[in-house]
């Protein structure tokens, strides 16, 4: 397949697209680490992103969420071009686009309300938290859109209280309550037990049930295979394929990315 | 794991466990020293203690960040300086205290641009700044001191340090009571209020949590940690022109005592060195504790020698006990090792298995 045909099949079913990558290219001084990279993802479908370690699946990512600037190509996002200059964490967070990272999405000591909103408190015009109404806004998130009901789990308790599935739960949680469009799982189920990585899933399925997109980045193929719509293989900074798990048993993908590294 | 739906008396009461050392303290010297038995002895400290008190607030905003200042000796010397020389030299009264003020704003700018920006870690940057401003100071002033007799009649003096009840009726205890005390007092309800309630003390427990999180939930940490250290040389200047005006002199190192005795008050007090948690209520109480030490065993009839040893133990007292509330993993791998280094001694090498395993389900904690 050349590259021009890859980008067209790379673009949305739906023809409207919630993100649109043309042509990215991210250098970490003479590291290539993504090239001419093209991709689009529709409003509501779940898309799986693979590849080896230092693939370029964080990088890409963290391009599309505006921790890091690409040195060229563009970003469109419902189909208007962002301006890189401009992009930040707080922008994407503008435009509906929230990010679960594996370990980095909750502070530990601080308790559940202010991981709730911290980076956009509610507060009064001199900048002072009204803590009632958060308190009382992040109970209704952890008891109704989280189910947290009953398991001792309380506004006030604090992070490091939680287990890992809990966190990501509450991390799933909050980028569902802020109605993000797109939401980015990073890795959600390393280092998690078996009936944990099972309440990951289970929330991604919701975000999928919702109406919204997601980006799902995963080195575990069994959990993306079972929830992703399509995946999209990353090598060495570039998107190498497009597949649909209908069309490749886990056993085959494993198989496929096997030798994609024996080719190097 | 969940934790209980309902808070203990030691989650709702912030620094509770500090306090009751501080009343068990009092009780303790109240008992061994008659001194401490009246209004007067206490009043003398509200005239001394406020510098400690404001640089103490301002460390915990630093420390709860994760960071470290050890410049702020420097500042009280540069700013005290500027004020000095100024109110002295100048007659420039009100003026004196801006330009201070302002200098110590821009000092801890600059540190917080090394720091945030030029990326130095706080400990190296500010030990750096710290030897440029005391230098600075030290050349500017060619080492003089200066003494500002005659400054009680400015209004500069009387509203910042002055005696406001003084030749009233009210009792002599309440004629005593000096103005710092009151403005410390505003200072640091108002700095409570923004740790504990503001969007900027949320950012700077997130930022000390983990800079990382911190990035990834949108909080501009570069920004946020220069306010910090800016925030730390504005107090630093408060502290340094109620320093210059109590004792009606400056002299280059009067700012020296305070580095270790600040970090030692914000440490006693509960504030985490690892950052993410921070209590102003416990800071004050520290920075109490750690004052009346001296008076209280001096009182009591010990030698002067005493108190640093006195104070070694508190604190260290008070850093294991917090670790040990706090971190309940840390407490596990310690119970572990001991018990696990006994098994092993005793018996079969086997027995290292319980600590291995303490010690990955702290990690994973953090």
């Amino acid at each position: 397949m050349t590259a021009a045909a890859l980008a067209t099949d790379r673009t949305a079913p739906q023809g409207k697209s919630i993100v649109r990558l043309e042509h990215v290219q991210k250098y970490f001084g003479a590291v290539q680490a993504l090239s001419d990279i093209n991709l689009a993802i529709g409003t509501n479908e779940i898309v799986g992103l693979i590849g080896d370690n230092g693939a370029g699946k964080s990088t890409l990512i963290k391009v599309i969420t505006g921790v890091i600037r690409p040195e060229y190509g563009k970003l469109f996002i419902r189909d208007k071009q962002v301006n890189l200059t401009d992009y930040s964490v707080r922008a994407a967070h503008d435009l509906s686009i929230e990010t679960v990272y594996q370990d980095k999405s909750l502070a530990d000591k601080q308790p559940l309300w202010r991981n709730f909103f911290v980076g956009r408190q509610i507060t009064n015009r001199f900048g002072f938290i009204d803590m009632k109404r958060e308190k009382e806004l992040a109970n209704q998130i952890l008891i109704n859109e989280i189910g947290f009901r009953g398991v001792g789990i309380t506004v006030d308790s604090t992070v490091s209280n939680l287990s890992g599935g809990e966190r990501q739960g509450i991390a799933i949680g909050r980028a569902m309550h802020y109605n993000a469009d797109l939401i980015i799982l990073d890795e959600p189920t390393a280092a998690l037990g078996v009936a944990e990585v099972r309440k990951v899933i289970d929330f991604v399925k919701r975000i999928k049930e919702s109406g919204r997109a997601c980006i799902y980045i995963e080195h575990n193929l069994a959990h993306v295979h079972e929830v992703a719509d399509r995946l999209l293989v990353l090598d060495r900074g570039a998107i190498v394929s497009e597949i649909k798990p209908r069309d490749m048993s886990v056993a085959e993908l494993t198989e496929y990315l096997i030798n994609l590294q024996h080719k190097h | 794991m969940a934790s209980p739906s309902k808070p203990s008396l030691m989650q709702r009461v912030e620094a509770l466990p500090i306090i009751i050392v501080f009343v068990l303290l009092i009780l303790l010297f109240m008992y061994t020293a008659p001194a401490f038995r009246t209004p007067t002895m206490y009043i003398t400290y509200l005239s001394f203690l406020p510098p400690l008190i404001l640089l103490g607030v301002g460390l915990t905003f630093v420390i709860g960040a994760g960071e470290i200042d050890l410049c702020f000796p420097s500042i009280i010397a540069f700013s005290g300086f500027l004020f000095a020389v100024l109110f002295k030299e100048y007659n420039l009264g009100w003026i004196a205290v801006i330009v201070s003020l302002a200098g110590g704003i821009l000092v801890g700018f600059v540190n917080g641009v090394l720091i945030a920006k030029v990326g130095i870690p706080s400990f190296i940057a500010t030990l750096g700044t710290q030897f440029f401003w005391a230098g600075a100071a030290a050349v500017m002033s060619g080492g003089r001191s200066y003494a500002l007799r005659g400054a009680e009649e400015s209004s500069v003096w009387k509203v910042i340090v002055g005696r406001p009840f003084a030749g009233t009726d009210l009792p002599h205890w309440v004629q005593q009571l000096p103005m710092q005390s009151l403005w410390t007092i505003v200072i640091v309800v108002f700095l409570w209020f923004i740790l504990n309630r503001h969007r900027f003390g949320e950012h700077v427990l997130f930022i000390g949590d983990s800079n990382d999180v911190s990035r990834v939930v949108g909080i501009n940490v570069d920004r946020e940690k220069i306010k910090l250290f800016t925030l730390m040389g504005l107090l630093s200047a408060i502290a340094a022109i109620m320093l210059t005006l109590e004792n009606k002199n400056f002299y280059g190192n009067q700012g020296q005592g305070y580095l270790l005795l600040a970090i030692a008050a914000v440490l006693i007090g509960g504030t985490s060195i690892f950052g993410g948690r921070a209590t102003i209520v416990g800071t004050v109480f520290g920075a109490i504790i750690i004052t009346l030490i001296e008076p209280g065993l001096v009182a009591t009839g010990m030698t002067g020698s005493w108190v640093l040893t006195i104070r070694g133990l508190v604190f260290l007292g008070a850093i294991i006990f917090y670790l040990w509330m706090d971190e309940p993993q840390r407490r596990a791998a310690f119970y572990a090792r001991v018990l696990g280094a006994r098994n092993t001694g005793r018996e079969s090498p086997a027995g290292e298995t319980p600590p291995v395993q303490s010690i990955e389900g702290g990690e994973a904690h953090q």
